[in-house]
């Protein structure tokens, strides 16, 4: 692949280009998403909502990075704007196998996507209703001409048998089948193209319990198979440690804390980390709890506080915090924390 | 067409016909309650037990579609004691709103009906069974002295009212009775101070969108608890909101229910939040109570398949689990409930006994029941050894010596807990099961 010539891509903003390195299948720096509010009787710009502000990561081929946080946080628009589903980035770099994803043409981007995929979080309104099931998981592979015509309906039923689902459930349509069975057709249909990388955004939210479990197995299973890449988005800290190899924690549009997942949830290092993760409620009745409650609630994300965002609610927060936003430091190998108490 | 003829395919003409025999019988159901002026001593009714807030008493609640006759809570018994949390668990469908909607008399009408049993609701002087009483008396019964909390605060709020005007119809509505509009105000205000909302006089003049999911949890428990109910039911109220915030709104919880003195029956689908809260769980899977104890016999002695299934499938933060265990199949069709134990088929577990009738509720010790053939006589599985030791000289099991064996009998004798977490236990009883009964 020539396209893995390193760093000559220059980002639209002209900033510094990211080294590339392949063992990462995704190299994401300083990533930002900002949406305009419009208002006003000329409906002028009169606001930025900084959704993504500034996110940096890096993540492995073959491994599960999850990302966590509260809802607002930006977790959903970083997944898609890592998949150029958003419009445009608003700064940032989105290194893809070494390739700016920004600075491709809609050809070549087309031609890239079928690499990339995205399961919803919400089975009951990312499938079509007026689609069999066939259809929605065959639609993409036809259209970018993966498997030859007549090969094409052995392919779908490979693919449907992979993910758990019966092939003479091609006909039947989407409001046919349970909660679970409807997540499984979404993997199916992101599954079907081939993907190196799949972006799973709050995959197992809406279902119950047990059929949870099914679906992480699968994902696992999948994974292995295929060896994909997953970024896992979820609110749920249990789901993530279980499926995670490494993790990020979100909190108002910035990554504040990214490592292992040993060493975010062994040893979390920043006030927000450790606040979250102490309010997980543990299926233990004598289990004693030093629950940290933040106070408050998260601030809006059009007029996010100044300094450090989360000085807010901290515990800890120093004059500085209140002034100056604290950069991402590695405190101990591979593990990022975004706080002024490991500056030294 | 000939396909889905196969499997619970109806014509119109069976459809309408379904209809109208269902017609015939919500009708007369409803006729009966609306019906105005009943005399009090028709629904009056005591407690069995007066320490309890409410007692299901072989609950129905039946749903009459025109598909047919889903039995949505079908025999459910269990109490509420006064001042005490109850978990109520379960998968969705499993009727766990159901039974507090019936309760409430909330249920979707004319479809949705109380066939059968009664729920008794202590009035401290005096006890009604609410499944027998008419639409208006119960009028009185809700805010003062049943309340309720729902799942989603982002719709059970009316986006066109202030919060202000929302909480006032409360107390006017259940409690107004002599108070002017200025106190009216002042205990509304009041009230939101309560829930731990800083700003209330400005959150007084609100709306409801200007405020955030949290806030919004607040002020329907504001609203629930305005006029000191003798039992409030919580139905997912923080299956909404993110960790931090659920944290805040189960702290608040704790704090009022012991300010008020009131009883929680506390519903979710979430196993680590009702460790948190409840002091006793009941266990619910497709209408029936598969088992129920304190929150203790639930966590550390799982004894129904269904618990124990459900309790490994979760993941738990600090527990590392190669592949999670996940409860094959799924939970059968709700109009066609098979006449043998509605688990069995997904179950891993089962016993010759199992193709039988629905299996009774058998206790396992004085507080931890459970309806399961393999805690028939003889057939005690090893890993309820505990449970089983303690409740040995009252219950005729033979098998409850050699189950009481294991390292677990040293901690039963000093009067411990065995502290070993219950997804262990879940683990190992599966193991055991395939091992050893599996067939």
């Amino acid at each position: 692949m020539s396209k893995q010539a390193v760093s000559d891509t220059k980002t639209a903003n002209g900033q510094t280009p990211v080294a590339y390195d392949p063992q990462y299948i995704l190299m994401v720096k300083d990533l930002k998403k900002h949406f305009p509010i419009k208002g006003g009787m000329m409906s002028q710009t009169v606001g930025w909502v900084k959704a993504v502000d500034g996110v940096t990561f890096n993540l492995k081929r073959g491994t599960t990075m999850g990302l966590v946080g509260e809802s607002g946080c930006g977790k959903t628009t970083t997944g898609r704007t890592i998949l150029r589903l958003s419009g445009e980035k608003t700064g940032g770099a989105v290194l893809f196998n070494g390739q700016e994803v920004y600075d491709l043409s809609a050809k070549e981007m087309r031609a890239l996507r079928p690499k990339m995929q995205i399961i919803f979080q919400d089975p009951f309104s990312s499938l079509s209703p007026r689609l069999p099931v066939g259809e929605i998981i065959g639609e993409a592979v036809r259209e970018h001409k993966l498997v030859p015509k007549e090969k094409f309906n052995d392919y779908i039923d490979e693919v449907m048998d992979n993910c758990g689902l019966q092939p003479f459930h091609k006909d039947r349509y989407p409001h046919e089948f349970s909660g679970g069975q409807r997540q499984r057709i979404c993997i199916a249909r992101a599954l079907a193209l081939n993907p190196e990388f799949v972006v799973c955004d709050e995959p197992v939210s809406a279902l119950d319990v047990s059929i949870q479990a099914q679906i992480i197995n699968l994902l696992k299973d999948l994974q292995e198979k295929y060896s994909l890449t997953y970024l896992f988005i979820s609110h749920d800290l249990s789901v993530v440690e279980h499926i995670s190899d490494t993790v990020g924690v979100m909190y108002l549009g910035n990554l504040v804390e990214y490592g292992a997942k040993t060493d975010i949830f062994r040893n979390p290092l920043h006030p927000y980390t450790k606040a979250l993760f102490s309010a997980i409620p543990i299926p233990d009745p004598q289990a004693k709890m030093n629950r940290i409650v933040l106070e408050g609630s998260i601030p809006s994300p059009a007029n996010p506080p100044s300094g450090c965002k989360f000085h807010t609610r901290c515990a800890h927060c120093m004059q500085r915090c209140k002034e100056e936003a604290p950069v991402q430091r590695e405190v101990e190998p591979g593990h990022y924390v975004v706080c002024h108490l490991y500056d030294q | 067409m000939a396909k889905k003829k196969a499997e619970g395919y109806l014509s119109g003409k069976e459809s309408r016909r379904i209809s109208r025999a269902n017609r015939k019988i919500t009708n007369e159901l409803e006729k009966k309650r609306k019906r105005k002026k009943v005399p009090e001593s028709e629904y009056l009714t005591t407690m069995h037990d007066p320490a309890n807030a409410v007692e299901f008493d072989n609950l129905h609640t039946y749903f009459f579609t025109d598909a047919g006759t889903v039995k949505s809570v079908d025999g459910v018994s269990f109490e509420v004691p006064v001042g005490k949390t109850v978990g109520v668990v379960g998968e969705s469908g499993c009727g766990k709103s159901v039974t507090s909607l019936s309760l409430m008399q909330l249920l979707q009408r004319p479809q949705g009906q109380v066939v059968e049993g009664e729920i008794r609701l202590n009035l401290g002087d005096k006890a009604y069974d609410v499944a027998k009483m008419p639409y208006e008396a119960v009028q009185h019964l809700r805010g003062n002295f049943v309340s309720m909390i729902f799942q989603e605060p982002m719709t059970s709020l009316n986006p066109v009212f202030r919060i202000g005007a929302q909480l006032n119809e409360v107390i006017e509505l259940h409690d107004g009775e002599g108070k002017s509009k200025e106190d009216v105000k002042k205990r509304t205000i009041e009230l939101l101070e309560m829930v731990g909302i800083a700003n209330s006089e400005g959150v007084y003049e609100m709306f409801p969108h200007e405020l955030s999911g949290g806030m919004r949890q607040r002020v329907c428990i504001a609203m629930a608890l305005a006029c000191n109910p003798k039992v409030i039911i919580a139905d997912e109220p923080t299956t909404a909101l993110d960790v931090t915030i659920q944290a805040q709104v189960l702290d608040l919880l704790r704090n009022l229910k012991d300010k008020i003195n009131s009883s929680i029956m506390f519903i979710t689908h979430d196993l680590g939040v009702i460790a948190e809260m409840a002091d006793y769980v009941v266990v619910m899977y497709a209408g029936r109570i598969v088992e129920k104890g304190t929150a203790e016999d639930i966590f550390y002695h799982p004894a129904h398949p269904y618990t124990i299934g459900l309790m490994a499938s979760k993941p738990v933060v600090g527990r590392q689990v190669d592949k999670l265990y996940s409860i094959p199949g799924k939970v059968p069709n709700p109009i066609n409930m098979p006449d043998y134990c509605y688990f069995k088929d997904r179950c891993e577990m089962c016993v010759e006994k199992c193709s039988g009738e629905y299996p009774d509720e058998i206790s396992i010790s004085p507080t931890h029941k459970v309806s399961c053939y393999r805690y028939y006589d003889g057939q005690m599985p090893e890993d309820v050894g505990p449970a089983v030791a303690v409740e040995a000289e009252k219950e005729p099991v033979k098998a409850a010596a050699e189950a009481g064996q294991g390292p677990a009998e040293a901690a039963v004798k000093a009067g411990q807990k065995p502290k070993k977490s219950a997804a262990k236990a879940g683990q190992r009883t599966a193991k055991a099961a395939k091992g050893g009964k599996a067939q």
